[in-house]
């Protein structure tokens, strides 16, 4: 890893400085996950009143289970549904409110609104307009002729997580497409205008591979957040079913936990995400620490 | 404009407006939700606000929260607050502090200390609550806010994108600080924080939020009432059980708790989206 | 006048730091009771601290009941746990079997320096957290039993007089009310606990072997073999394709089916009581469950859901003391004609049951003892007095995720049934493992 090649020099001034950091993600985050990692391959009730080692079984059980393998699938479609759609309406509202400058402003103030919406509220508001009997969004449908049941279609349902989770995202990706369409120079553009280059085709020709480390950025940030960060979406609205459409990983780990009590599984599902996560940063440092250096 | 094209300024507009009013509409029934009486609200939400609004939003500020199961949302508010601040502001300076020894210094292991910070990174501490909850526990940090903040500071964000920011800074400042004979730390005071205002300012409206829209921490770690967050609160009179919430006074709460938050963001709109465009680069 | 909350905060802060100056004994209680019966829960506490000044009960809310039980556990295991953790009935198995983390009701009540008795207990209430030498675990406090509701005015319209007391009737009606226009005849909620478990008792059929889970851990489920259940599922779901039904999702989700005029009956807990007659626009009742005259000539017994209170072990004997004239106060018939009264759970004692009677409260609000009725109809046998299965929580959702599957046309009754017979037995393994 590259430090600058500038650098100060002190005895023990660097350890000072990151102690505090260190000591906190040593007491609540290390600590607790090599708690983790221990229960990974123990089998024990829930008040933790008998223990029996276990190896490497609750892996092996997880990886044998039809149902955990679902849930992996089913976590990676709804991620990239999350990411697409919220990634695509916000550069097309971006597009748009780059052109009228001088409303801009009027517009992303009121689209930043929904950024600022705790997910435990999100989903009771999500409830509110898609429950089949009284949500005016249900309702709507119904009056299109289709009819809305998210308690009893699994494709429903998961249009409905996928929608509140990426509700809240669709702000903040719009905050960065817009700022990224801004610090393009005018003078390009203006440019190939002259050239007589339609919106179009700028978009396409300019503005977009201007835009892609935005845009590549923002795959990532919108991935990881639609694969850790849903966790309450999911549990204001579909709770996971029906069936187990829509139960994704992050909330099958907290419900073996928190409703099973099944501490020896749950564990071991925390484990493989904890891999996972450490894959998923460990992409996206060495892309990152690449683009530093052009 | 570069050229005039009526027409796609029309549908742009068009395009925009639609856009606004499709995201701003979950927002606008919790509004409208809250001006209504009960039985209105849940016998299918009406789209205009009603006349209950003084009454609803009366009885959520006054004392008439607790009849419905909550604390007062004074304190709900105070304590969601204290909580979203110590959140951000302990992460920010912890992060600061360990990005620029990181950037700035060269020691034995700085890459191990970095990597040790960095996979905290993104696991969410839903996925990790019950040993963390056990470390808690043993430090006697139930019902505290120490209980219900330290722990949510544990994550790499803010320090990979210090340090992200730092490796842009050019290294003629630091030279010049050097040949000035200013030591690190007066370096880091007087240059690389004014530096990373905007950075500063991203970070500050993202974690406020994040420490504002906690909700199974303080949950599990909070038995006493005095402790409670707003977004507990909330959830606590939806959830209430065979009884038909009061969902004109939740919406109400609602609309309050998210009334900071807003005007964090929209109050730092400027700098935040400078800060996110620099930081990002 | 909320600038003076951060002092109140403070005060508060004070005032605990102060607290053990005052002597008295605290008793931790966890609940999960939100909303409005969260106040009625500390109403109750605060009438036991007016009433003496020994002890002093502090009720705190810590979320729906997974989340309470949970934050319980962890607690115990981090040593900080309450006094006393409201669980839900489901919970029974795994509280059972934590042998060590929990104090018998009986040993804490027997212990105690009280009289007490625990016949004042209605017995289909009682027998579902009694051992089977007839010791009680845990203390009742709110428990309902589904009921079907019915929408008057509709039954009225269609020209059916009296509400269905069989399924056959129960079709026939819809069939009437579907000759005037009208689609949706039912729809239920807590589809496990009313299709299949109720179902069961008040079939007098069995659940699952070894007296539905209560004589062992070594329990495997039998409600796949029930052929008239599998047959009645299958022609509810069948009956999706005229309407007839109408799934509403888990929990109380279908409540809007039955307070909008969509579904002429919903079949549910009788605790929704309070929250129909807030809503519906129209004249309600509630009648006892249908009976499947395929499968019995006499309903049995229905069975409960709702919650009670375990005493957790690691405190002082004078906490103890404490706990049992809590439950004392608790149990008064007083106290529980009220909690009663005020929630639409039914009431747990004979005592609170008459004392309502007395009041003429099922004069003023007729049908709200149908539930009390329901569950003390027979003597309770083998297979209607409950249930104990270890990890059920988790079971439930199978039986909702298959029988979701049913009603979305995935899979047919039998199927659904028996997948969720073997899931739900694999798990039985798993708990029978990890608590032997």
């Amino acid at each position: 890893m590259r430090a600058k090649r500038v650098t100060f020099r002190h005895r023990w001034l660097p350890y000072a400085l990151i102690a505090p950091q260190i000591i906190i993600t040593l007491v609540f985050f290390l600590w607790p996950a090599s708690q983790a990692i221990y229960q990974s391959v123990l089998r024990q009730d829930a008040f933790g009143l008998r223990t029996e080692f276990v190896g490497m079984a609750n892996f092996k059980r997880l990886f044998a289970d039809p149902l955990y393998l679902e849930s992996f699938w089913t976590t990676m479609a709804y991620s990239a549904m999350v990411a697409a759609s919220g990634m695509l309406i916000a550069l097309v509202l971006a597009v748009m409110a780059d052109r009228v400058i001088r409303t801009a402003t009027a517009y992303r103030t009121l689209l930043i609104w929904p950024y600022a919406v705790a997910p435990a509220v999100a989903g009771v508001l999500w409830w509110f307009l898609f429950n089949p009997t009284i949500g005016i969004a249900a309702y709507a449908m119904d009056m299109l002729g289709y009819d809305w049941n998210h308690y009893l279609d699994g494709g429903d349902a998961m249009a409905l997580i996928v929608i509140a989770a990426a509700w809240r995202q669709v702000s903040y990706n719009f905050l960065f497409f817009l700022a990224g369409l801004q610090a393009i120079p005018r003078s390009l553009t203006e440019a190939a205008a002259i050239d007589g280059a339609g919106p179009v085709k700028r978009f396409w020709t300019i503005q977009l591979p201007l835009l892609s480390p935005t845009v590549f950025f923002l795959i990532v940030v919108n991935v990881v957040y639609a694969f850790f960060e849903t966790f309450g979406v999911v549990h204001a609205t579909t709770s996971g079913g029906p069936g187990n459409a829509t139960n994704i990983l992050v909330y099958k780990v907290w419900r073996d936990a928190f409703e099973g009590l099944n501490l020896g599984s749950s564990a071991a599902q925390s484990v493989i995400l904890m891999v996972i996560v450490i894959l998923l940063t460990a992409i996206q440092f060495r892309y990152i620490e690449r683009r530093v250096e052009y | 404009m570069i050229e005039n094209r009526p027409v796609l300024n029309i549908v742009q507009h068009v395009i925009l407006i639609l856009g606004v009013t499709v995201f701003v509409f979950p927002i606008w029934l919790a509004f409208v939700a809250s001006t209504h009486t009960a039985r209105d609200v849940n016998s299918g939400i009406p789209l205009l606000p009603g006349d209950q609004m003084w009454e609803n939003y009366a009885q959520v500020l006054g004392e008439g929260l607790s009849t419905i199961g909550a604390p007062p949302i004074g304190l709900m508010l105070f304590n969601s607050l204290i909580m979203a601040l110590a959140i951000t502001i302990g992460k920010i300076v912890i992060s600061l502090l360990s990005s620029f020894a990181i950037v700035y210094f060269r020691f034995p292991f700085r890459v191990l200390a970095f990597w040790t910070i960095f996979v905290t990174l993104m696991l969410p501490v839903e996925v990790r609550i019950l040993p963390t909850y056990e470390v808690v526990a043993q430090l006697g940090m139930l019902n505290s806010y120490a209980g219900l903040s330290i722990p949510l500071i544990a994550s790499a964000t803010a320090t990979f994108l210090f340090r992200q920011f730092f490796m842009t800074v050019p290294d003629e400042l630091t030279e010049a600080a050097r040949v000035d004979g200013a030591g690190p730390m007066k370096f880091f005071r007087d240059i690389l924080v004014p530096l990373s205002r905007t950075n500063l300012a991203a970070l500050f409206v993202i974690l406020f939020i994040y420490g504002w829209n906690q909700y199974l921490w303080p949950l599990l770690v909070t038995t006493d009432e005095s402790y409670y967050t707003v977004v507990m609160g909330i959830q606590r009179m939806a959830n209430a059980g065979e009884e038909q919430p009061l969902w004109n006074l939740i919406m109400a709460t609602a609309i309050l708790a998210m009334l900071p938050p807003v005007a964090v963001i929209i109050g730092m709109q400027r700098l935040f989206v400078r800060g996110l465009v620099e930081t990002e680069k | 006048m909320t600038h003076t909350k951060p002092l109140t905060a403070l005060a508060t802060v004070l005032s605990l730091a102060a607290a053990p100056a005052l002597a008295q004994t605290e008793i931790n209680f966890w609940h999960a009771m939100g909303g409005a019966l969260g106040e009625k829960v500390e109403e109750i506490a605060n009438g036991f601290n007016e009433s003496q000044d020994t002890y002093s009960v502090v009720a705190t809310y810590k979320g729906n009941y997974t989340e309470n039980m949970t934050a319980a556990i962890a607690a115990f295991r981090a040593g900080e746990q309450p006094h006393i953790v409201q669980v839900f009935e489901v919970g029974t198995a795994t509280m059972m079997a934590a042998q060590g983390a929990v104090k018998p009701v009986q040993d804490v009540m027997d212990n105690a320096d009280i009289e007490w008795d625990s016949d004042a207990y209605v017995p289909a209430v009682k027998s579902y957290y009694t051992t089977p030498e007839g010791d009680m675990l845990s203390l009742p406090f709110n428990s309902s039993s589904p009921v079907m509701w019915y929408n008057q005015d509709l039954l009225n319209e269609a020209g059916i007089e009296e509400a269905p007391t069989t399924w056959d009737e129960m079709f026939e009606a819809a069939e009437k009310l579907q000759a005037i226009g009208h689609d949706c005849a039912f729809s239920f909620g807590w589809q496990s606990w009313v299709m299949v478990e109720n179902y069961l008792a008040w079939h007098d059929q069995p659940i699952g072997s070894q007296e539905n889970g209560f004589a062992g851990l070594d329990t495997e489920f039998q409600f796949a073999e029930s052929e008239d259940l599998t047959n009645l599922l299958q022609r509810i779901a069948d009956s999706q394709e005229d309407g007839t039904f109408k799934y509403g999702g888990r929990r109380g989700d279908s409540l809007p089916l039955f307070v909008s005029g969509e579904c002429a009956m919903w079949m549910n807990s009788s605790a929704y009581y309070a929250g129909i007659s807030e809503q519906a626009e129209f004249e309600f009742g509630q009648a006892m469950l249908p009976l499947n005259t395929v499968a019995a000539d006499e309903p049995q017994n229905s069975i409960i859901g709702g919650a009670t209170l375990w005493v957790l072990e690691g405190h002082d004997d004078a906490d103890y003391q404490g706990v049992a004239e809590f439950f004392k106060y608790m149990s008064s018939p007083e106290v529980q004609a009220d909690w009663h009264q005020a929630s639409g759970y039914v009431p747990i004692t004979t005592a609170a049951y008459e004392l309502s009677q007395e009041q003429g409260f099922y004069d003023s609000n007729p049908g709200t003892d149908t539930a009390i009725k329901q569950l003390s109809l027979n003597e309770p046998t083998p297979n209607s007095k409950g249930l104990r299965f270890g990890n059920y929580v988790q079971i439930r959702d199978v039986i909702n995720e298959e029988l979701e599957s049913l009603w979305a046309g995935d899979q047919t009754a039998a199927e659904a049934l028996q997948k969720a017979q073997e899931r739900g037995n694999q798990m039985l393994r798993d708990f029978e493992d990890s608590n032997s």
